[in-house]
């Protein structure tokens, strides 16, 4: 290649003559634009909310995903108008008078019965298809069939014999009538959403600032950027303050979601659920920041997301009480930071619980971010 | 005026043991551009970064515009732009939004849409990065680097990959900043881009410095500026492609008007240095005849770096 360099003067780029100002034909005049302490903190905070709006995944995995397992979960463990007991009666002499007797029981519409011979009575039983099996045994009398440890069965127990007993022309002693109440706040919805909340939020903060700032740091875009004046601390506050605006829209979502689709109550204010779930993002997006400060692959900082948010899917009671495991663990159980703000968001969204007095779950969510943050800081690569 | 970068005796050992840089002294004045000329693999990039304040020597000075990184590195950032080996800049911004971004970071920086009409992007200020071809995404690099109106401008082998005629834009865009005043120092192993685009050159190798000068001065050194490479076969000395041996490169390297005499690896070509082709072909014709040898292929070009390179370590800069 021999060619010598084109070398355009100021004045004769042909380029710009369409532009030229009707003035004195000079070449246009663009106005840089003027910066402020403010402005390198701004851009990035509106460049990073247009890469996440232009990114279907997020929204989805963010945004609709939780609506789905809300709307999944509130289905499928819907209270039922009324529990019904399933009862196999062994073929014999004596089986169909006591059909008769639980088909003309106050309870009826709660007893689902059916004639079967013994084996397959038995067998049934051990599948689970039925709750209890009733045999007589030839002589006026009956034996119920169950195994204890299952409280369905239990249940069955009681209330098959309620109903044969009474049906047969047994007397109370003493009258009793009974009000039920499925009121909201006490539902396994209730329960559920706020717990998704906090998981939503343990979610994306971990991703949205761990596996986001190593992924920058592969392609070598937070290197591009420290070569430049931008602050440093400045990029860290536009990337929080990023998580606090999506937060505000997860949280909002998810808590209307529940209120208009699953009638849910909200006693405490919607104000200090924001500042649980800001306290909530920001130590979660902390312990992205500690997680992502040495990985330079992708894939190895998604394996180390992953172990750190396992054990409080497990523990931190999201689907189901954490009270459920041995008293030994539940204080190292309340001290896990998903456990503390699923917690405080049940404690304000169920019961109306004021900020005051969840000092020390606050206080653990603190100490998570505040450690993690500092700990990020020293380990950090940029590079 | 103090140079616009300079550094002493620089050096960067990777954990405790693979030594990248080894004692690396540059001066470069204001308004060059200087080329870091070596195979890859050499010490450019790890050298390039160290004076772009990225990397931590492991001892040795840097001092940019007379400011060194310790006190000053808020202010070099502001005179300085940077076009890195290999950046992924985010694909789901537009080019426009992407410029803005970085000017954003500057106190004082340059009217976006002139960079962009600068560097012939305007037309497609519009499209996502991730749209943009190999050579639009390299002229935004340098554009990033250009919108904080550096003083000094590092580009990391700037042109690698690309076609030619997107490297001869990024060339046009490079001259035109030096033109205006600014500094430029850029890595390379693209000999051409060496020889057209640098006022002087370093070529580096294992780390070291191994010659400095403008890309004429190099090749003088030679000792001439023309090659003559050929092949020859048969004839009674033998098997002449046996060549390689010291003895068969003495004979050539004694005909008149050469400098010095290589064996080319592989293809079985001699290549010789000369300062008077006229002289030394009719020499060279008349010892292949009398030696009743078949001269298989003759070629004359003139000098380049990469003969520069070859004599001074034995080897292409392109070798794997």
């Amino acid at each position: 290649m021999t060619e010598t360099l084109a070398r355009p003067g100021p004045a004769e780029n042909p380029m710009t003559v369409a532009q030229e100002t009707p003035t004195l034909g000079q070449k246009p005049t663009h106005v840089p634009p003027t910066t402020n302490r403010w402005s390198g903190f701004a851009h990035i905070l509106g460049a990073r909310m247009k890469e996440l709006k232009r990114e279907p995944e997020v929204i989805f995995w963010v945004f609709v995903f939780p609506l789905l397992l809300a709307l999944g979960l509130g289905i499928a463990f819907r209270n039922k108008p009324a529990d019904t007991s399933s009862v196999a009666i062994v073929e014999g002499p004596g089986a169909q008078q006591a059909l008769t007797l639980l088909q003309s029981s106050q309870h009826k519409s709660s007893i689902h019965v059916t004639v079967l011979p013994r084996a397959e009575a038995m067998q049934d039983l051990r599948l689970g298809k039925y709750d209890i099996v009733l045999e007589p045994d030839g002589e006026g009398g009956y034996q119920y069939y169950f195994d204890p440890s299952i409280s369905q069965s239990v249940l069955a127990h009681t209330l098959i014999n309620d109903a044969l007993q009474s049906a047969a022309g047994r007397k109370d002693p003493l009258p009793t009538s009974t009000i039920t109440s499925s009121a909201p706040g006490s539902r396994y919805i209730d329960f559920l959403i706020p717990g998704l909340l906090g998981m939503n939020l343990m979610n994306s903060g971990m991703w949205g600032i761990g596996f986001a700032l190593v992924e920058m740091r592969q392609r070598k875009l937070l290197k591009r950027f420290v070569a430049t004046p931008m602050r440093r601390s400045d990029f860290l506050l536009a990337l929080t303050a990023s998580r606090l605006i999506l937060m505000v829209v997860e949280i909002g979502l998810l808590l209307l979601f529940g209120v208009i689709v699953f009638h849910m109550v909200v006693l405490g204010s919607w104000l200090t659920i924001m500042l649980i779930g800001a306290l909530g993002s920001v130590t979660f997006g902390a312990i992205g920041l500690l997680t992502a400060s040495r990985a330079q692959k992708i894939e190895s900082v998604s394996g180390l997301i992953n172990v750190v948010m396992m054990p409080m899917w497990i523990f931190s009671g999201v689907f189901f009480s954490y009270e459920r495991f041995p008293a030994v663990v539940l204080p190292f159980i309340r001290a896990l930071p998903l456990t503390a703000l699923n917690d405080a968001l049940r404690a304000t969204i169920l019961q109306g619980e004021p900020l005051a007095a969840q000092g020390w779950r606050l206080l653990v969510l603190l100490l998570w971010g505040g450690i993690s943050f500092i700990l990020a800081l020293r380990w950090f690569r940029w590079t | 005026m103090p140079p616009a970068i300079q550094c002493r005796d620089l050096r960067k050992t990777y954990d405790g043991k693979v030594e990248a840089v080894r004692g690396l002294s540059l001066q470069i004045e204001a308004g060059e551009c200087f080329g870091l000329l070596g195979p890859n693999g050499a010490g450019k990039t790890t050298t390039i970064e160290i004076l772009e304040g990225l990397l931590e020597p492991t001892s040795g000075e840097v001092t940019i515009l007379g400011q060194n990184w310790r006190d000053n590195a808020r202010e070099l950032r502001e005179s300085m732009g940077i076009s890195l080996q290999e950046t992924r800049l985010s694909e789901k911004l537009t080019v426009r939004e992407t410029i803005d971004l970085f000017s954003s970071f500057y106190r004082r920086p340059r009217a976006p849409e002139e960079v962009l009409e600068e560097l012939q992007l305007s037309e497609k200020s519009d499209s996502w990065v991730g749209k943009l071809s190999g050579g639009q995404r390299q002229r935004l690099a340098v554009a990033t680097a250009l919108v904080g109106n550096p003083k000094v401008l590092f580009l990391d082998e700037p042109t690698t990959g690309l076609d030619p005629q997107s490297r001869r834009q990024l060339w046009e865009i490079i001259r035109g900043f030096q033109e205006r005043g600014g500094t430029v120092l850029l890595t390379t192993h693209y000999m051409d881009e060496a020889e057209r685009l640098c006022d002087r050159l370093a070529i580096v190798d294992h780390g070291l410095i191994i010659a400095e000068g403008t890309p004429a001065d190099l090749i003088d050194r030679l000792g001439g500026h023309h090659m003559v490479e050929f092949a020859v076969s048969g004839g009674r000395n033998g098997d002449h492609h046996g060549s390689a041996n010291g003895a068969g490169l003495e004979q050539w390297k004694a005909l008149p008007g050469v400098e010095s005499a290589r064996h080319e690896e592989g293809d079985g070509m001699v290549c010789l240095t000369v300062h008077e082709p006229h002289r030394t072909i009719p020499a060279l014709l008349d010892a292949v005849a009398r030696q009743g040898s078949k001269l298989e292929h003759l070629t004359t070009r003139q000098a380049s770096l990469e003969d520069v390179f070859v004599r001074l370590t034995g080897r292409h800069l392109r070798e794997e």
